[in-house]
């Protein structure tokens, strides 16, 4: 199967996966769209059904990379080529997949990330964009590559990446920086392109409240364990 | 120890064994998960019946009463039996997610899910 699959993990997202869909279809209409409701209590499953596309409701809450992961089970099952993942917030730019499936058919690489960094339009808040820094700087220490926007969560892949993500390996919460280390030390390709995104929306964002510590300590120990573990994982 | 303290602490592990041998009986509780109390339990007592097999344990370990070396044995098991079921966790949640994934995946392929919806 030549056609990307396009996933887009949504939880409690009512007010954006419709048009989210809809500009999917508009930009890029050459592909299967398969909406992961992450157990959401609102709308979402009814409004994304209503579209006509595939929905996949996940028993419970399981978070964003749990619900990922459910998405690259599925694409395996299926025997797509390739996967693209674009979040069900309006965040990214449908527009942009086109720009993401076109490096992924050159079979370049087996990952390609959508930054936003290349393009300087985007705006983010000061402390975030240090920790982004940071990890961009640690991701390209480790790998020997640069990266501008690891953290960001628009990106396709390849059936070799899907593959690797189907495993237990694959980390559950926030799979941003420590997947692109274990990714590259797994033997993958990765590449970035410039995409467009538009700053989050106003609403609660997954990084709120005391998230950020958290998470800042759980990528420190998950790339560290990462580097502690064999490469062939 | 005094005979007093050496009593009630076999009376102490006494209890504990009988306790955890019943929850296994009732099926309460799972024969893997009840090796760790009973071991504990055991060394309890054994070291409450020949104390001076606990005071020279202490005093090679650098304790200087066997009761704080009782209670130091204690909170070390504590702490095993609380890292035992972290990773237990850590398991189980691993497989509950596998299987919920399962489930999802099943679903789809079923058609249900939007079976499931409609009929709400």
């Amino acid at each position: 199967m030549k056609k990307p699959l396009i996933i887009i993990p949504a939880f409690n997202e009512e007010e954006h996966v419709v048009s989210v869909i809809a500009g999917i279809r508009d930009s890029f209409p050459e592909c299967e769209i398969l909406v992961l409701n992450d157990g959401s209590t609102d709308r979402t499953a009814i409004l994304a059904r209503g579209t006509g596309c595939l929905v996949m409701d996940l028993p419970i809450h399981f978070g964003y990379g749990n619900t990922l992961q459910t998405g690259y089970k599925y694409a395996l099952q299926n025997d797509y080529e390739y996967v693209i993942q674009v979040d069900g917030d309006g965040q990214h730019d449908p527009g942009s997949i086109e720009v993401i499936f076109k490096e992924l058919i050159k079979a370049e690489c087996d990952i390609i990330i959508g930054s936003r960094f290349f393009n300087n339009n985007y705006k983010t808040p000061f402390l975030r964009k240090l920790g982004m820094r940071l990890f961009a700087k640690m991701a390209g220490m480790i790998t020997n590559e640069a990266f501008s926007d690891p953290t960001s969560g628009f990106r396709g892949f390849n059936k070799k990446a899907i593959k690797l993500y189907c495993k237990d390996l694959y980390p559950s919460d926030f799979p941003d920086v420590d997947l692109i280390i274990m990714s590259t030390r797994c033997g993958l390709k990765i590449k970035e392109v410039p995409v467009n995104m538009r700053p989050a929306s106003g609403r609660k964002s997954m990084h709120s409240g005391l998230r950020p510590v958290y998470y800042v300590f759980k990528m420190f120990l998950s790339i560290a364990v990462n580097l502690l573990r064999n490469k062939d994982i | 120890m005094t005979p007093r303290q050496k009593m009630f602490a076999i009376l102490a592990c006494v209890f504990l064994i009988v306790i955890i041998i019943d929850l296994v009986r009732r099926r309460k509780l799972r024969e893997e998960f009840s090796w760790l109390w009973l071991m504990a339990g055991a060394v309890i007592m054994i070291l409450s019946i020949w104390d001076s097999l606990l005071i020279s344990f202490a005093k090679f370990i650098g304790i200087e009463t066997p009761v704080s070396a009782i209670l130091f044995f204690a909170i070390v098991f504590i702490f095993s039996i609380a890292l035992h079921f972290s990773i237990k966790i850590s398991s189980l949640t691993n497989q509950i997610k596998n299987l919920a994934q399962e489930i999802a995946l099943c679903k789809i392929k079923c058609g249900k899910g939007a079976d499931d919806k409609d009929r709400k």
